[in-house]
Order: C-alpha cells, then sequence, then structure tokens
C-alpha cells in the first residue's frame, strides 16, 4: 500500500511563495501527473515528496509513514530526473544495479532483477556501455529501469522525456504507460506538456501560482475545469471565453444570441473550439485566418470584437472576411464567474 | 589643408591587416622567448661538460655531457635537500587537498552567508606578501618546536597551495550535476555515500591534478623555506644558501634539476588549471 498524502504542504524560497497549503491524495498505484507551466511550483512539489527539498510547513505521508523528515533514501522511493543522471563512471549493468547493491542484495538477485529490467526497457544488449556512449533516448531508458529494478512503492518523474525529440517521446510515453501499468508502483509525474498529461494519467492535477486548481481524470479536466486557467490551459486550441450580459433570470446574452446559463450576478461564458457547428442560428464569427490540417480545419475569428477559435469539418472552406453561423453545443458550454475565475 | 588631410587619411585596410598580423606574430614571438630562452639556457648548460660551461663563446647546443649533473648529485647535501623537498612537498599536497577538497565542495553545493566572500578571501590570503609573515611565523615555529622540520614547513606550504586546491576543486565539484547526487540519495545513499560512490570517482583526476598543483607549489617555494629550515633545508633553499659559493655549472644543474619535474608536472594538469582560471574570473 502507497497511498500518498500531503497536508498542507507549503514551500517559501525567500520571499517567493512556490507552493501554497497544497493538500492532495494521490491513490495506491494511481498515475497522478502534475501539469502546469514553468514556474507553477509542481517540480519543487514533487522535490518535497522526495525528500531532495523540505517543504516550509505540511506534511508527506506515503502509505501510513510520515516521511516528511526522513531522507530520500527511507522513503521507498525511486526518481527518474529531467536529464536522465545516469553515473557517467559506471556501465548500464552496474547503474541499474546501484541501489540494489546499496541494499545489499546477493548478487544473483541482483543479475536477476538488472537483466528483468533491461529487458523490460529494451537495453539488454546495452548492458556493457557507458553512458557517453549512449543516445539521449537509451539513457532515458537506463534511467526507468534503474527506478524500476529497485521496485519501489513510489516512482517519482520528472519531465522525463522533454529532453527527447518529439518522435522519441511519443514512442517512449506509449512504452512508460505500458510498462508502469505492468509494475505495482504508484507514479507521480512532472510535466507541462499536456498532451502528455492527458495521455497517460489517472488523474491530473493541474497548478497554477503554487496552488493545485483541479485534481481530476483527464476527460473531466478536459471537460468540466474547474476554473478558467484549466480550460485556457488544457486543450489545443484551448477553450473561448466570451462576455456574456444578464437577459433575464437565468439567461446570458453572448455575441448576439441568448443562452440558457447560470443564475448568478456575473458570468463568462465558454465553448470548446470542436464542439461548434455552423448552424443559421449560430454565433456570428468573423473569420481572420484559416488554417486546414487535415481531417479538419482551424478558423480563427472574433465574435463580438473578443478572439475565438473553431474547428470544423475540412470540407467547409471559408476565406478570410467571411461571417461563419457557429452554433455552440448545448451540454457543452460552460460558465465561469468573471471574478473567482470558478466554474458556475 | 589638403596636405594634411592626405595624410590623414587611413591606410588601406590590406595594409592594416598586414601589420596587425605582424604585432601579433612579434607578440607570441617575445612572449614564447620569454619563457623558453631561459629553460633552453638553462637546459643547455645543464646538460654541458663543466668546462663548456664557463668558457667563450660557448654553443647553445649541449653537448650532452652528463658530468656537470653527476657532479650536482655527488655534490653533499644535494639528495638530502632533495629529499626534504619531496617530503615537504608531499605533506603540502596531502593537508592542501585534505582541506581544499571538502571546502571546494561545500562552496559549489551549498549557500551560505558569507559565501561570496569566503571565496574573496580565499583569494585575498595570496595578497601578504610572505616576508612580512615569515619573521612572526620564524618565532612561533621556535616557540612551538616547529621550527626546522618538515611538517613545519609544509604548514607554511600548504597555505600557499590551499587557495588553489579550493578554487580548482570547486571548479570541478560544480562541473558534476547535482542530480547525480540526488539520484544516488534516491537509490539509498547517505550524503557521505553519494559524495565517496559518485562525486569522487568523477572527480579523482581533477583531484590528482590539483594535488600535483600543490606539490608544485611547495617544490619551487624557496622564501619560506629558506628562513624557517635550517639543518633540514629543501632543494630550493640549499641552491640559495650555497649559490655564492657554488660554481656556475652546479648552480645550472640544480636549476634543471628543479624546473624540469615542475614543468612536466604542470604540464600534465595545465587543463584543470585553466578551468580554474575560467572560474576565478567570473
Amino acid at each position: 500500500m502507497a497511498e500518498i498524502r500531503i497536508k498542507g504542504v507549503a514551500k517559501d524560497f525567500g520571499t517567493f511563495t512556490a507552493l501554497h497549503d497544497v493538500d492532495l491524495t494521490i491513490a495506491d498505484r494511481e498515475f497522478m501527473v502534475l501539469l502546469g507551466a514553468s514556474g507553477c511550483g509542481k517540480t519543487t512539489l514533487l522535490r518535497i515528496i522526495a525528500g531532495l527539498e523540505t517543504a516550509t510547513k505540511g506534511e508527506v505521508w506515503i502509505g501510513d509513514r510520515r516521511v516528511d523528515q526522513l531522507p530520500p533514501r527511507e522513503r521507498g522511493i525511486a526518481m527518474v530526473f529531467q536529464n536522465y543522471a545516469v553515473f557517467p563512471h559506471l556501465t548500464v549493468f552496474e547503474n541499474i544495479a546501484f541501489g540494489l547493491r546499496m541494499k545489499r542484495m546477493p548478487q544473483a538477485e541482483v543479475t536477476r532483477r538488472v537483466t528483468r529490467t533491461a529487458e523490460l526497457m529494451h537495453i539488454e544488449q546495452l548492458l556493457k556501455r557507458y553512458s557517453g556512449q549512449l543516445s539521449g533516448g537509451q539513457r532515458q531508458r537506463v534511467a526507468v529501469a534503474r527506478a524500476l529494478a529497485m521496485e519501489p512503492e513510489v516512482i517519482l518523474m520528472d519531465e522525463p522525456l522533454s529532453n527527447l525529440d518529439a518522435l522519441l517521446r511519443l514512442e517512449m510515453r506509449a512504452e512508460l504507460k505500458g510498462v508502469l501499468a505492468g509494475s505495482n508502483t504508484t507514479t507521480i509525474y512532472v510535466t507541462h506538456d499536456q498532451v502528455e498529461a492527458m495521455s497517460l494519467a489517472d488523474r491530473i492535477s493541474v497548478m497554477n501560482g503554487g496552488k493545485i486548481v483541479q485534481a481530476a481524470g483527464p476527460v473531466e479536466v478536459y471537460r468540466n475545469p474547474a476554473a478558467r486557467f484549466v480550460g485556457s490551459f488544457i486543450g489545443n486550441p484551448p477553450m473561448n471565453f466570451l462576455s456574456a450580459s444578464p437577459a433575464g433570470a437565468g439567461q446570458w446574452q453572448v455575441g448576439g444570441q441568448v443562452f440558457a446559463g447560470p443564475e448568478a450576478p456575473a458570468a463568462e461564458f465558454a465553448i470548446r473550439p470542436e464542439d461548434l457547428h455552423p448552424s443559421d442560428t449560430g454565433l456570428p464569427a468573423e473569420v481572420r485566418v484559416v488554417e486546414p490540417l487535415g481531417p479538419h480545419t482551424l478558423v480563427t475569428a472574433t465574435v463580438a470584437g473578443q478572439p475565438f477559435r473553431a474547428v470544423i469539418d475540412s470540407t467547409l472552406v471559408p476565406r478570410p472576411g467571411d461571417v461563419l453561423h457557429l452554433a455552440p453545443m448545448a451540454d457543452r458550454i460552460r460558465w465561469f464567474n468573471p471574478e473567482t475565475q470558478k466554474a458556475l | 589643408m589638403t596636405e594634411a588631410g592626405t595624410q590623414d587619411a587611413p591606410p588601406a585596410p590590406d595594409r592594416v591587416r598586414r601589420s596587425g598580423r605582424w604585432v601579433f606574430v612579434t607578440g607570441v614571438g617575445l612572449l614564447v622567448a620569454w619563457v623558453l630562452v631561459p629553460i633552453w639556457l638553462l637546459l643547455a648548460n645543464a646538460l654541458s661538460a663543466p668546462a663548456e660551461v664557463t668558457a667563450f663563446p660557448r654553443s647553445i647546443i649541449p653537448s650532452f655531457d652528463t658530468a656537470s649533473l653527476e657532479f650536482f648529485f655527488g655534490f653533499r647535501g644535494v639528495l638530502d635537500a632533495l629529499w626534504n623537498s619531496i617530503q615537504v612537498a608531499s605533506v603540502t599536497m596531502i593537508v592542501a587537498i585534505g582541506l581544499g577538497a571538502p571546502a571546494g565542495y561545500a562552496l559549489s553545493r551549498f549557500d551560505f552567508p558569507g559565501k561570496e566572500a569566503f571565496r574573496f578571501l580565499v583569494i585575498m590570503t595570496r595578497a601578504f606578501p610572505l616576508p612580512l609573515l615569515a619573521l612572526p611565523l620564524a618565532v612561533m615555529f621556535i616557540r612551538t618546536g616547529l621550527d626546522d622540520t618538515i611538517l613545519g614547513l609544509a604548514l607554511v606550504h600548504a597555505t600557499l597551495a590551499l587557495p588553489f586546491a579550493v578554487l580548482i576543486t570547486f571548479s570541478l565539484f560544480s562541473g558534476i550535476p547535482v542530480e547525480l547526487e540526488e539520484a544516488a540519495w534516491t537509490l539509498g545513499c547517505t550524503r557521505l555515500q553519494a559524495v565517496i560512490k559518485v562525486v569522487l570517482p568523477l572527480a579523482a583526476p581533477g583531484i590528482a591534478a590539483s594535488a600535483v598543483f600543490a606539490f608544485v607549489i611547495s617544490w619551487n617555494e624557496v622564501f619560506a623555506a629558506a628562513v624557517l629550515t635550517i639543518e633540514n633545508r629543501t632543494l630550493t633553499a640549499f641552491l640559495l644558501q650555497s649559490l655564492d659559493v657554488s660554481p656556475l655549472h652546479l648552480k645550472f644543474a640544480g636549476g634543471a634539476a628543479l624546473v624540469i619535474p615542475a614543468l612536466l608536472f604542470i604540464f600534465a594538469v595545465r587543463k584543470y588549471l585553466f578551468a580554474m582560471w575560467g572560474i576565478a574570473n567570473r
């Protein structure tokens, strides 16, 4: 059992507050992704869980042990670093065996575990090489194998794929997902890449300004953003936001159209670009740029002077200057409080 | 006016380039000669027969006669002095690295108040002229019984070598990514184990270089050696003492015996010394 509980963890660097009272529970064997732009505190939170950074206040629990006062080696974790951190003076075999040797494991068991994890990561033919003789992708495989060989309760990954080129990243992403699903570990994975987050996570914690804005499953985070930030951060292109003016109880006027919405003093209308379809009664969008992408076409337009993007079927070929009428799918419309930026 | 105008006109670009090149080549030639000519004269004379050294005019090509060197090494006291030099330099090396490497590690890995001031002060220790310190040191050493001992002199030499040891190892440790240590911690190492298993193997060649440099500093040092030792003179102090009374060829042979090992050592570790200057200039 390796449920991770983070209770009121805060971190100050001098006068800068990197984390504000973060609370988060990660279930046993869950794949949790911490997602956010650089500087949002996601790496700091990961390093606090690893024990590489000490929290200014708060508690970290792994299973039924409080670990925030323990050194990294006593926390039952393994970590994969962004720049791989493969020891250059040791062979691949000795790199993977490093943690096992620290545990004084018998040689036979060391060999068994190294061979098994090397096969799992497809690096069994590299075991005699040094890190200087490996490509970036191979080093990353060694780093993951080294973590897996420990058979830890928790694996922490700090942007492990961000130094790889795009094609390799895709390949490794799928492989990581398969490998980690087959192991019995709880995984915390830090990334700024929303596609990576969506494809890997059981749950995503979206972070902003040292706080967790929303922690939910990938589809939930995408469909029902808890805050305006989540909608604007996740999705490519991101969610569209339009100002709304009240038009009676629960009725809001947006871009000349009236939509049923929440009963609130003020609200902001939001819709994903792909949740629109051409219709004579839709929002009038003045087309600015048209980008055909093959299966669909990305249209950048303005609605009532506000930027607006739509993903439409590529059989439709609007031209800049045209006015498209785009109707939002009623069940996909979301509303936000313009003051608190929270979902209504 | 027109005449002055033509005289002020800039010279043709290719002429500027040519004279610039000439200045460059001359400058390089002078600097190289500045270093190499004395070494060459030293070598040429050390490897000539005693009679040739004093002859005039003499050839600048050595005759590869080892008589001068043989005489030098047979000279009473030379081998003892040589042995003293090696002992003092070895102790200096051990003290300088033993204290300097941990200090360099601390500077590269920890932020503490006064860190910049410490780095500055480390270099500042070189600003005090040794003659100024020598007399009080001699008095203190006599009181504590450290005068005329290998250890006493080695301590003085270690203080001279320590700033360099700190700065070289600081740059070495800074070049080793801290993630490697962090990875070692997560894999079951204590801080000390991580240093021993990961940092030291990677820094070893550089630490060896910095040790050699400390050795050479002690090997070449003459002032403190001359003031603080009487019976147990190092080779430099011994040569200084017998400079007036010894024949010319003996001086050349002694000079060569001092310079050649130092030159070879420094040449072997030059890469790491450049790294140190790179850091010190920051």
